[in-house]
């Protein structure tokens, strides 16, 4: 097995050379020996796909050693002190792992980021990449990063044994049906909604939600843009629907981390579940199947939008092998490198022109979605806010949470002073 | 003995005084350097508004960092938290220590087996500990209990069943427990040290005199504690202010039980926001300080009489 799987990697890499061999000859820029990039991909499907994009690059740059620098932790949370005192110490790696979006903007801001603009114009991304997309990751006209993966936040997810259980039939397409369909798990004796309150972060991300699905995609994106006010009556009455929802949650939310809630829908304890797409995979990996262990819909009040997150890679200012970075970005925004990712990563391609059969069937429909869907970004995953955004407004939402959710104008209080706090 | 000690200082030539030097400068290099200095420069960095790049112009502020923290809701709930668990955790440490090592204290058999038994809770990391009371310290409650709530319905207590840390008052005297778990055999063994020094005759001249037992502990064996109960809160409390690892172990940067360590880190590494990250540090710093170095200087002082 191993040695048949070595065969079939060689056996790859000599054709992507004989197939591009030509092209990678012309532009002939990668001369460099060495290639460091710096991820917190260390393990499960993040690392599989990892590896299935760098085999694509080292079958394209033979000459060139990928080093690959992956310090563990969810999310980065390690790896981004790391990355930081790299970074200021001006000894970058050659590309890094960031979310795409306003999470740059700390990156960009600092002078540490070089302009990618015309790589997408010579790629043709500008074109391949949906207008949405497009439109967020530019900031005062350039793009600094290469999104490799698109992650959708606004995802239901259910168990379909208890939902007959309770009467619910079908996924609830409206905030009234949302509600209505809550209340009837209550009657039968199920938590409603599955809530995660440890670290803060799940309970933001249903806000998120909340907040999209009760004032609309244009009112929402005003929110960080400023024509929307965190203090008027859009968020109002975003918070009292989250204050209902919220009151339909579990008991000892506070002990449990994202997956633990999850279980609690797939074995039957709870309702619905608001989480991204990456719950899909991680049920995968645990040995449940999808349409008879759990199922899915875009979450109610936000059909139509898509609230995705990315994962992306960047050049830094200085990068030592330049040129071999400009490869890895081909690469990473290539048609080959984001089908060798994503099925393994359990995200879809940030391309239009994904092929679909190698994507299991939830990334087929979301994939589908993705093409035709209004775009919106996430906040808790980046890319509305930079850092020092969401690390208050996720605070801000612990407070509230922790406090039994009461107190809704001092809430929007403090998430306006969290949208200040980004903008210092 | 002095008076050796000093004729071999004159005879020592110069080479091995230099010797000697030569063997502690690394360590006192590196702690100039890796300890005072970079107090100096996280100061220096708190009196900036280096915000990792928001801004390009790195200038000085003043005291800015620190007037906007007093004023900070986020810091002074961190505060408060702190001042909760540090509070809860000296107490509780100190009476479970004192009465184990009262205990102990008459010489039973196999007391050096019960010390070290009581001690080995130290030997296990903050972290590791955090791992563990996380899923002890479980809030679901009746037939769903596990860890603490299930034990206290299994021993017929089951009124006592709690939030635990994430009950929005008492989340800060839960987070106390593990340490006070961890650290009262460490206050057993001080204490028991503080009884072993005190003199037997005290005690025969206690008795002499026609005092009960009762009275020997109350008027003779507890004055002489003084100083050990005084070291004790030195050591706990500086341990307590510090606390980071453990409060990360069990329930992660959530904001409830947020201290001022965690915050630093938030501040620091989450926001980079570096300046207010070294300004919270430094203020802790003090606090650490203000308790620390009285006691060294106290300590220095009793030293030097004897």
């Amino acid at each position: 097995m191993h040695k048949s799987s070595f065969r079939l990697v060689a056996a790859a890499a000599a054709i992507a050379l004989a197939v591009t061999g030509c092209s990678s000859g012309s532009d002939s820029a990668n001369t460099d020996k060495e290639f460091e990039i710096f991820t917190w991909w260390a393990s499960g499907g993040e690392a599989a796909g990892l590896q299935g994009m760098i085999d694509v690059y080292t079958g394209q740059n033979p000459e060139t050693e990928f080093i690959n620098a992956a310090v563990a932790g969810g999310a980065g949370v390690n790896a981004k002190a790391v990355l930081q005192s790299r970074l200021d110490a001006n000894e970058p790696p050659d590309s890094f792992q960031a979310h795409a979006g306003m999470e740059l903007d700390g990156y960009v801001r600092g002078g540490q980021l070089e302009d990618l603009t015309s790589l997408y114009a010579s790629e043709g991304w500008d074109k391949i990449f949906p207008a949405d997309l497009i439109k967020t990751l530019t900031v005062d006209g350039k793009i600094y990063s290469v999104p490799v993966n698109i992650h959708r936040a606004n995802v239901l997810w259910w168990n379909p044994a208890t939902a007959t259980k309770a009467g619910v039939t079908m996924a609830p397409a409206t905030l009234d049906e949302f509600f209505a369909d809550l209340e009837k798990f209550k009657k039968a004796g199920v938590t409603g909604l599955a809530l995660a309150g440890k670290g803060d972060w799940a309970i933001a991300h249903l806000l998120d939600w909340m907040l999209l699905a009760s004032m609309g995609a244009d009112k929402f994106e005003g929110l960080y843009n400023g024509s929307t006010s965190w203090t008027g009556p859009e968020v109002a009455a975003g918070i009292k629907n989250f204050q209902k929802a919220l009151s339909y949650g579990n008991k000892g939310a506070g002990n449990l981390d994202w997956p633990d809630a999850g279980k609690l829908v797939t074995s039957g304890k709870a309702g619905f579940f608001i989480m991204g797409d990456w719950a899909s995979a991680q049920w995968q990996s645990d040995g449940l199947k999808l349409g008879t262990d759990y199922t899915f819909a875009a979450a109610p009040g936000t059909v139509g939008i898509y609230q995705w997150l990315s994962d992306s890679f960047t050049l830094p200012v200085g990068a030592p092998h330049r040129n071999a970075a400009i490869a890895w970005l081909k690469v990473c925004g290539s048609q080959a490198g984001q089908d060798a990712f994503n099925p393994k990563k359990g995200s879809i391609s940030a391309r239009t022109d994904a092929d679909l059969a190698l994507y299991d069937d939830y990334l087929k429909s979301a994939s589908a979605d993705w093409s035709k869907d209004r775009l919106v970004g996430s906040t808790v995953h980046g890319v509305n806010g930079n850092n020092a955004h969401m690390a208050a407004y996720s605070a801000a939402v612990g407070k509230y949470f922790s406090g039994g959710f009461k107190d809704n104008a001092g809430f929007a209080k403090d998430l306006a002073a969290a949208y200040e706090a980004g903008k210092a | 003995m002095g008076c050796v000690s000093k004729s071999v200082k004159n005879s020592r030539p110069l080479s091995s005084r230099i010797g000697g030097l030569l063997f502690v400068l690394p360590s006192i290099i590196t702690v100039v350097i890796f300890v005072y200095g970079l107090i100096i420069w996280s100061v220096n960095v708190s009196l900036t508004n280096q915000n990792s790049g928001s801004k390009k112009a790195i200038e000085y502020v003043g005291l800015k960092n620190y007037t906007d923290l007093i004023v900070d809701e986020r810091f002074t709930h961190s505060l408060l938290n702190l001042v909760k668990f540090t509070v809860v955790f000296i107490i509780g440490a100190l009476i479970t220590g004192f009465i184990m090592a009262l205990l102990l204290e008459k010489g039973i058999k196999g007391e050096g087996f019960f010390r070290s038994f009581y001690l080995y809770p130290m030997a296990i990391s903050f972290i590791a500990m955090g791992t563990v009371f996380n899923w002890i310290l479980n809030s679901a409650r009746d037939e769903e209990a596990g860890g603490l709530n299930l034990a206290l319905q299994k021993i017929g207590l089951g009124f006592l069943q709690n939030d635990w840390y994430v009950g929005e008052k008492g989340a800060m005297y839960a987070m106390a427990l593990p340490a006070i778990w961890q650290t009262s055999g460490y206050v057993l063994a001080l204490f028991l040290a503080g009884f072993r020094g005190i003199p037997d005759d005290l005690r025969e001249a206690a008795r002499v005199d026609g005092a009960s037992e009762s009275q020997i502990y109350r008027h003779v064996l507890f004055p002489q504690l003084t100083p050990t109960i005084l070291t004790i809160l030195i050591i706990l409390g500086h341990i307590s202010m510090k606390a980071f690892d453990l409060i990360i172990g069990i329930n992660g940067k959530s904001y409830i039980t947020q201290v001022v360590a965690v915050y630093m880190w938030e501040a620091t590494f989450d926001s980079r926001n570096y300046a207010k990250g070294t300004a919270i540090a430094i203020v802790l710093l003090l606090m650490i300080a203000i308790v620390v170095v009285p006691y060294l200087r106290y300590n220095n002082k009793q030293q030097a009489y004897r």
